[in-house]
């Protein structure tokens, strides 16, 4: 007797769905009003208004770093206090670091995108992802008090018994970003969730773009090291609050296990923020270079391997804080290992460009600029990472210049191509492609005559978070300034003509830049619920050798008449159903 | 290589820099052919495969994987020996020889005192022998500092409740820079001293004269002497400007109000006391973080410093 053997494939009827251009309804023009965006569950208004907050703090942080560059034009005072300067360095951290650089690609770019890219209408849990928009704003706004009553002068790692002793509002700050850690914890779990459940037919895990690998890498990171954050600023308030001693020495506990706990979820929260950023790199580099990415699987699984070396490696800011030689010894081994997934990311990025069709249009600049940047970044990590030259490099200015090289060169490099490369899908609008260009160049330039002077005055000796300095550092910081100066005219320069292409810009069409990936087979804008068909996957999202027809397929929809030209029967093979 | 390294790093002083040096040379240089190649790629792979027209076709190469093991694995080589170099330069460091002299080292917020094996004190002036380990035990008083010279490529933070050492050789005489770094509050980067490195019949001199104070000062050049060298001006300022403490200009006989509401008018003996135990009668308005000198000056120095005192006004 021969039974059917048991499978877990359908055929499906599919049919061909151009997306609509020049769309009439979307997504920005249904549901308008303020209330309607304040309660909105859409995952795309959503991640708009996360984008406008992280802007709001990149703007008000990127500010502070201006003040602060002013002050270190001469060696000592000049227009304010060291207490002042105390504060506002503290705030620049904290700021850019809790409000601008976890959020920024997960939480503002990957909401809009990742439910587009999965062909579903929204993330699993749309009414969580609303709750943990809410959640950061009440962490900001518990920030905000803590700065208007007192201020934090702790630096951001508020670290004790400095912080357990100092004025200032430090409580109500550290009650800020235990508040906005939920928020974090939150969209990673929505994230999981949406795409282990919610991938379109035919959508298998190795057809997922690298972004979304990358976002649930990063998932995986803020739900699980999040929460030890969380305990440790608990911790913090307990002992200021009710002076049980826990790190205080003055009260018997241990100033060093505050670093521990503080590192052990700092550390990979380097990687929540960067990680996201390599997402963005793969998906830019294929696209311009309208071919398959290279190495699909070693960098899927790359980023995977960092999110979980990444978890092994924070004592390495620990290297001259009295930890034994021993511990220092395999942190900076496990710090080296984390090195090689990270290099082979950006060989498999060089090898993507190899024989590509490179289109030089502005993400694409950015990604080079990335590229260059990071890799930076990179190599001074390398340096770092190596015992004997960290006792002598550790808290200088080369620290500074090495993260910025990794945060500044590499996330926000990443997260502006990203911004240009999206634009058009989230806006309709196409932004001036020359005052873009422009603005990335200064940028760019800018961006070294600020940092690379700060790897020579560190290696030099140069202590950071130094109000005053001696002068034989005064021409590099002053070189150092002209720099940030010059980044702050690039920035002004692109808000102009963001903020033109809104109200002036031209048409956008639904995929300007030719991409394979499916958030470009939705209308530009998309509509309120993304698509008005369930996508059928029968292609990877780097599949340039395949025709654009095969990326467009849907569900076949019997009541709407379909084009029988277009019809096609699906392989089971091809065509693998969740179900 | 030796161009790059005297313009990225400060003079090597003691027996501890030549290893760190090379590293950080070898690493530099590594790293600088590395980043050359990616960035030759990049422009050439931009310029070479630039997009021509719309209709460009790209081949189909989805991966390599003699490719991928060979960049997994030459980097995997080159960090290795980086780690094992860093590693064994990382043990010379922390092993100090065991007829090293030892310095007993307390830090505090803002100064660094230093205390020599026959009872020598001296405050952010660290005098050391040439060609001899020194080995220093240290602690702090208060919160985290952390001690730096980079002419000697040491660092080790200083805490509260535990002690950390460092040690280093000083290969000759001459000055450098101690920094603290590790952030510690208004003053950190004003918390400065100087290691002072003498030959050995120096330095028994030196211990011997203590802090060679010239005995035919006049009290008042001795009190401003001291006032300069202990520290205190990191705090207080001789102009009427308000740093971490009071200034101490136009100081005596003035009314001040305490933090417990009550009223002082500042004669010697809040000076005296306000030197020894700083923090019983603080001025209302300023944190009681200021550590006491008592042991470490003597009667004769505070009577200069507080005749110093009433000359500024």
């Amino acid at each position: 007797m021969a039974t059917p053997e048991p499978t877990n494939t359908k055929k499906l009827q599919v049919r061909r769905y151009k997306p609509e251009e020049n769309p009439k309804e979307t997504y920005l023009t249904e549901e308008t009003g303020l209330w309607a965006w304040m309660t909105t569950v859409d995952h795309k208004k959503i991640g708009l208004m996360y984008l406008g907050s992280i802007t709001f703090f990149f703007l008000v942080a990127g500010i502070l770093a201006l003040i602060l560059r002013t002050e270190l034009l001469t060696p000592a005072q000049s227009f304010i206090t060291a207490d002042a300067y105390n504060q506002i360095f503290t705030l620049h951290g904290a700021i850019m670091v809790f409000f601008f650089l976890v959020p920024s690609v997960p939480a503002a770019l990957g909401n809009f995108i990742l439910p587009l890219q999965l062909g579903c209408k929204d993330v699993a849990f749309p009414r969580v992802n609303l709750l943990s928009y809410y959640i950061y704003v009440v962490g900001a706004l518990f920030t905000l008090i803590a700065i208007f009553t007192g201020g934090v002068d702790t630096g951001w790692t508020f670290y004790t018994p400095y912080s357990a002793t100092t004025g200032g509002n430090v409580m109500m700050m550290t009650f800020g970003v235990f508040i906005l850690g939920f928020s974090s914890i939150l969209t990673g779990l929505n994230f999981i969730v949406t795409i282990h459940r919610m991938r379109s037919p035919g959508l298998t895990w190795n057809r997922l773009s690298l972004f979304l690998w990358s976002l649930y890498a990063t998932s995986i990171i803020q739900i699980l090291a999040t929460p030890v954050l969380a305990i440790t600023l608990l911790l913090l308030t307990m002992e200021r609050l009710l002076s049980i001693g826990i790190f205080d020495p003055a009260l018997g506990g241990d100033p060093v296990l505050y670093q521990h706990f503080f590192w052990f979820y700092s550390h990979p929260a380097v990687y929540i923020m960067i990680v996201p950023g390599f997402g963005i790199v793969s998906e830019i580099i294929s696209t311009f270079s309208r071919k398959h990415i290279f190495g699909y699987w070693a960098i899927a699984l790359s980023s995977l391997a960092i999110a979980f070396i990444g978890f092994l490696v924070w004592g390495h800011h620990m290297f001259v804080a009295g930890q034994s030689s021993l511990a220092n010894m395999v942190f900076s081994f496990l710090t080296f290992l984390v090195g090689i997934p990270t290099g082979i990311k950006i060989f498999n990025w060089l090898a993507t460009m190899h024989r590509g069709s490179i289109d030089l249009k502005t993400p694409m600049l950015y990604i080079m600029a990335f590229l260059f940047l990071f890799s930076i970044g990179g190599f001074t990590g390398i340096m770092l990472g190596a015992l004997s030259v960290d006792i002598h490099l550790h808290d200088t200015y080369y620290v500074v210049a090495h993260f910025h090289y990794v945060m500044m060169g590499g996330m926000v490099m990443a997260f502006l191509g990203g911004l240009h490369y999206w634009w058009p899908k989230m806006f309709g609008k196409m932004y001036n492609e020359l005052w873009a260009k422009i603005a990335c160049g200064l940028l760019f330039i800018g961006f070294n005559v600020t940092f690379l002077p700060q790897f020579v005055m560190g290696s030099l000796g140069m202590p950071r978070r130094y109000f005053n300095y001696l002068e034989q550092f005064q021409a590099y910081h002053q070189f150092s300034t002209i720099g940030a100066y010059i980044m702050g005219v690039a920035f002004v320069i692109m808000a102009i003509y963001l903020v033109h292409s809104l109200f002036k810009g031209k048409q956008a069409s639904s995929n300007p830049w030719g991409s394979r990936a499916l958030e470009w087979q939705a209308a530009s804008p998309p509509s309120l619920h993304n698509y008005h068909h369930t996508p059928v996957i029968i292609n990877g999202p780097y599949d340039y050798h395949k025709p654009m027809s095969e990326f467009q397929l849907g569900i076949a929809d019997s009541h709407n008449g379909h084009d029988p030209h277009h019809q096609k029967d699906i392989e089971t093979k091809s065509v693998e159903a969740d179900k | 290589m030796n161009r790059l390294s005297d313009f990225m790093l400060p003079p090597a002083r003691s027996t501890l820099a030549g290893e760190v040096d090379a590293l950080f040379n070898f690493i530099n240089v590594v790293s600088l052919i590395l980043l050359i190649g990616i960035t030759i790629a990049i422009i050439y792979f931009a310029i070479r495969y630039r997009r021509k027209s719309d209709d460009d076709t790209t081949p189909l190469i989805t991966h390599n994987s003699k490719l991928e093991i060979t960049w997994s694995v030459i980097p995997l080589i080159l960090v290795m020996i980086v780690f094992g170099w860093g590693y064994s330069g990382y043990l010379t460091m922390t092993n100090a020889p065991d007829d090293a002299y030892e310095i007993r080292v307390i830090a505090k917020s803002w100064l660094w005192e230093f205390h020599y094996q026959d009872g020598q004190t001296s405050i952010n002036e660290l005098h050391v022998p040439e060609n001899r380990p020194v080995k220093l035990i240290m602690s702090s008083d208060d919160v985290l500092h952390s001690f730096y010279v980079p002419d000697f490529r040491v660092k080790m933070d200083v805490i509260p409740n535990r002690y950390t050492s460092v040690w280093f050789e000083a290969t000759g005489p001459g000055e450098s820079v101690i920094y603290c770094a590790e952030y510690c509050g208004s003053a950190h980067s004003q918390m400065l001293a100087d290691v002072i490195v003498h030959t050995q019949d120096d330095f028994d001199l030196w211990l011997e004269a203590g802090d060679a104070i010239d005995e035919d000062l006049t009290p008042v050049e001795l009190g401003r002497q001291l006032v300069e060298r202990q520290g205190c001006l990191a705090c207080h300022s001789t102009d009427g400007s308000t740093l971490q403490g009071p200034t101490f200009l136009d100081i005596m006989g003035r009314e001040r109000l305490l933090t417990d509401g009550t009223t002082v008018t500042i004669d010697e003996n809040y000076l005296r006391q306000s030197i020894l135990e700083p923090n019983t009668q603080v001025a209302d308005g300023f944190p009681p973080i200021m550590p006491s000198y008592a042991g470490s000056l003597s009667d004769r120095q505070i009577d200069a410093i507080i005749e110093y005192l009433k000359t500024l006004d």
